[in-house]
């Protein structure tokens, strides 16, 4: 059962991934986009990442890309129609496809990845509480920089979209 | 077959491929960023796959900070093409070719 949810969900995802790239207007590739993200949050809660999976679909499926949708709608973005791909570019992302792909499948059908038991270990990532304590006593000095950092790139975009000030 | 390890970083890889594959084809600055995204997410898969079968919680602390870090860039980049735009009047990437020649 797990396992027929995992192709379904796999499926979606990486359908939804090429409907992103294929699509010609930005906004269908946002819509993609979401059904990705959706896609693998299914995924996280089939690794028993439930708070992951949570935070995937509020964050990534409700903030990232509504501003996505947000900066379409300011900037009034025309189809692409003007340029042409050029031949070039299609064979070099090609080759740079293939490449990756000819990675995973070596990657996969060798022996190196394996699961370090054969009985899975109990899913430390399933339960919040074990994530609020690693992540205030173990990683306690990375959250405070994280935050930190959300501080400095709100800074930076209030800066970035000031209008400038032109003298004389 | 029974879904474990290597079907997970199957899927993560190939998400990456495709991202990778769309940053480089498209043209519109806007979906290379969607692309990149993409490729963002697919690393956080193969990083929860690895911490679920080796059954600790660093994998899906570190893919915590990814998403937030990830949601500080797309703040500021989305804020860079938008002054982007205001200079150029576009964000089609062959016609910011101010480097070239």
């Amino acid at each position: 059962m797990t396992d027929l949810f995992f192709y379904l969900f796999a499926t979606l995802t990486l359908g939804c991934a090429f409907g992103v790239v294929f699509s010609k207007n930005p906004v269908n590739a946002a819509m993609f986009l979401i059904m990705t993200f959706l896609g693998m949050a299914s995924l996280f809660v089939l690794l028993e990442a439930y708070f992951l999976a949570v935070i995937q679909i509020l964050v990534y499926a409700g903030a990232v890309v509504v501003l996505f949708l947000f900066i379409i709608m300011l900037l009034d973005v025309k189809e692409e129609n003007k340029h042409r791909v050029k031949p070039l570019t299609w064979v070099a992302s090609l080759i740079g496809f293939a490449l990756l792909i000819l990675g995973v499948v070596a990657i996969t059908s060798s022996d190196n990845i394996k699961a370090t038991s054969e009985s899975l270990p109990e899913a430390a990532g399933a339960s919040l509480k074990n994530f609020g304590y690693e992540l205030f006593t173990t990683y306690q000095l990375p959250m405070q920089v994280t935050g930190f950092l959300l501080l400095i790139a709100m800074i930076g975009v209030i800066v970035l979209s000031k209008k400038v000030k032109t003298d004389s | 077959m029974t879904v474990g390890l290597e079907q997970y970083i199957a899927v993560s890889a190939a998400l990456f491929a495709i991202g990778f594959f769309g940053v480089l084809r498209r043209k519109n600055t806007l979906v290379i960023y969607m692309c990149l995204e993409l490729m963002l997410n697919a690393c956080n898969l193969g990083l929860i796959a690895f911490s679920r079968y080796h059954g600790g919680m660093s994998g899906s602390v570190f893919v915590f900070f990814t998403i937030t870090v990830a949601a500080a860039e797309v703040a500021v980049g989305l804020a860079i093409i938008v002054a982007l735009f205001r200079k150029r009047q576009t964000v089609q990437v062959p016609d910011l070719n101010a480097l070239k020649n």
